[in-house]
């Protein structure tokens, strides 16, 4: 079975984020990067069936700047047998095609030659929480899709499904090729250790770049986005939040309830 | 010609979902300010009855699409039933509830249409007759305005963001022929657990239990929750250890939930929790580390054992009533 994974690397979630000059993107300068936390979901699923079928290929497919590489060598030594990066450092303005819509006309165009029964996407990606690749991709590529997937069984032909939905889950089932998005719960994400990092450093990259895979770079970026990012800014201070003082904790109990009703008003 | 605004509403167990009277609510703002009509959109198996309450929310129009395959989740009729009725009635823009389905359901609607969407938006207003968005982006960390390009602009709301008002419309409904399309998707079966539960990301206050529940009681936040008239949320860490549900857990790997008042209770307040609870009116958070980050984002500290804190405020609030 041949299996492509969308992977997004994005800025790890623990770190702080600035704003650049712009006002339009983040400064990237000292950021540290990580893959997308449901792309991890993603890949581990698409190992397990690997391994659970064998005679099978995991491809990764992933669009992005220069440093998406170190995104692959960790999907390399998570077990990827192939990456493909599709370079899209065109435009500092739009970092990490913050427009779903052209990342998804980047993903299509390179999926053109390589052959797949199955693709795994995350349901969304935590910078900008889009939830929409993945059915671009789908509509795109005229397949069924599958989304917040919690379990899968897989046949040759045929994959069935447990999916989250308001309030409770569905089961479904679709032809193959079709494509599915995960949602926490479906496994839990191998931690590749350094060595096989640092082994994975030798696996050879399919780099290309739009041209490549026969677009136009004038149509994508900031020209080709569905969404314009017109500014940024922080969301407004909390400020120092007030501590409660009080000798016991019904005290304090009492004092917070009498905040929450008189100054809050929430209550 | 375009024209109007739509709103797409959602029936859960025969009432209307918060967000959708929200989605209405905030549709019916935009359309008075363009002097357009508000549209409303219900699919379902029998939706024509409670679809006319939706006049109280100014809908001037009610397109009703009914047919037992539309009935509960099914993504793909219902985005081929609603193209053909965005096609026929031409609106400006189409709005929908950040729910599981009103974000798949638009995604869809994206693709087809080939029309920017704005996931989970906290405002939304209208320049040059089209629609302009705030939403966040990494995380919380930033909000940030966008454009939405495309002759029919999409967006999904975050629920509790924008208020619910009644406004009078003309209300008239009208049946639509339903036309299911291709289906590549097969329902085999529908799991949904019709409960008293408040669901989270529509509750107005949600009390939070993290690593410190120390196990799956979490009776004392379940009470403070059911005097508020509230739901239970739980960390990643209260989750992963089986004590709570994953329907529970809050966060970047989990829901975003934006209730009026947020109460932390033994949680940490890691960046990924944040993620799913900054938006919140009011937050009050407890923890005996006086260090404790989640201070960092509450509007109201308690340092203290929150074992003799949660009880303590639950009777508080009981005496109010
Ligand atoms: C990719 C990724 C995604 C993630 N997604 C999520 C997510 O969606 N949601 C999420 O919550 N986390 C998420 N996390 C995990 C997150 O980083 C934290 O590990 C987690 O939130 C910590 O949970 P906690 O606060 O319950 O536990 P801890 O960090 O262990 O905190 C427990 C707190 O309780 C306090 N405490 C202990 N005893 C008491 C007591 N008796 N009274 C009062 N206070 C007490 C302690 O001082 C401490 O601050 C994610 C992590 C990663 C890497
Ligand atoms: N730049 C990208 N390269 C590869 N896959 C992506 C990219 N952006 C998004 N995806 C895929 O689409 C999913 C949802 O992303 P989004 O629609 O941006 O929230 C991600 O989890 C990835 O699987």
């Amino acid at each position: 079975m041949n299996i492509v994974v969308l992977m997004k690397q994005v800025p790890d979630t623990e770190a702080p984020v600035e704003i650049a000059e712009s006002n339009v993107a983040i400064d990237t300068e000292d950021t540290k990067w990580a893959i997308n936390p449901y792309d991890e979901f993603s890949l581990e699923e698409a190992l397990l069936i690997k391994e659970a079928k064998g005679d099978s290929k995991v491809t990764l497919v992933t669009v992005g700047p220069d440093h998406v590489a170190e995104a692959i060598r960790v999907a390399y030594a998570m077990g990827v047998d192939e990456a493909i990066h599709i370079n899209d450092e065109i435009d500092d303005e739009v970092y990490g095609a913050v427009d779903p819509h052209t990342t998804a006309a980047i993903i299509a165009a390179a999926l053109k030659d390589v052959p797949f029964d199955l693709i795994i996407a995350g349901q969304r990606a935590v910078d900008d929480d889009s939830y929409l690749v993945p059915a671009l991709v789908a509509n795109k590529l005229n397949l069924p899709i599958i989304s917040l997937v919690t379990k899968q069984e897989t046949t040759d032909t045929e994959i069935n499904c447990v999916q989250s939905i308001d309030g409770g889950t569905a089961v479904v089932k679709a032809a193959l090729p079709a494509l599915i998005t995960t949602q926490k719960g479906i496994n839990e994400p191998r931690y590749p250790n350094f060595r096989a990092i640092m082994k994975a450093k030798k696996k050879k990259v399919d780099e290309r770049e739009l041209e490549d895979i026969g677009l136009d770079p004038e149509n994508f970026g900031i020209n080709g986005a569905k969404v314009k990012i017109r500014s940024m800014e922080f969301p407004p201070e909390r400020g120092q939040g007030k501590i409660i003082e009080g000798s016991s904790p019904a005290e304090k109990a009492k004092i917070l309830v009498n905040l929450l009703k008189e100054e809050a008003s929430v209550i | 010609m375009a024209q109007g605004v739509m709103v797409v509403a959602e029936l859960f167990n025969g009432s209307f979902k918060k967000v959708s009277l929200e989605a209405l609510s905030k549709g019916k703002a935009l359309a008075d300010s363009l002097g357009e009509s508000l549209v409303a959109v219900v699919m379902g198996a029998a939706v024509s009855e409670p679809a006319k309450e939706l006049a109280k929310y100014g809908a001037d129009l009610i397109v009703v699409a009914q047919d037992a395959d539309l009935e509960g989740y099914r993504p793909c009729q219902q985005h081929n039933v609603l193209v053909d009725i965005i096609n026929d009635k031409a609106p400006r823009m189409v709005l929908f509830g950040a729910t599981r389905q009103g974000k798949e359901l638009s995604a869809n609607v994206s693709a087809t249409l080939d029309v920017g969407l704005a996931q989970e938006c906290l405002d939304l207003f209208i320049e040059d007759q089209k629609l302009v968005a705030k939403r966040t982006l990494f995380g919380g960390k930033i909000i940030a305005t966008v454009d939405i390009e495309g002759d029919t602009q999409l967006a999904t709301i975050r629920p509790n963001v924008f208020e619910i008002t009644e406004a009078t419309g003309a209300g008239v409904v009208e049946e639509c022929a339903v036309n299911l399309g291709t289906v590549n998707v097969t329902l085999i079966e529908e799991k949904v657990e019709v409960s008293s539960k408040i669901e989270l990301t529509e509750a107005d206050y949600i009390v939070s239990g993290g690593r410190a529940m120390d196990g799956p009681d979490f009776s004392i936040l379940e009470n403070l929750a059911a005097t508020l008239g509230g739901a239970v949320g739980a960390s990643r860490n209260a989750v992963d250890a089986g004590w709570r549900p994953q329907t529970d857990q809050v966060g970047q790997t989990g829901k975003v939930v934006s209730p009026k008042l947020y109460i932390a209770c033994g949680i940490s307040g890691a960046m990924q929790h944040i993620a799913g609870m900054s938006t919140s009116d009011v937050i009050v958070a407890i923890n005996n580390d006086p260090d404790a980050l989640i201070f960092k984002t509450s509007d109201y500290s308690i340092v203290d054992d929150l074992f003799d804190v949660v009880p303590a405020i639950t009777e508080e609030i009981k005496k109010l009533a």
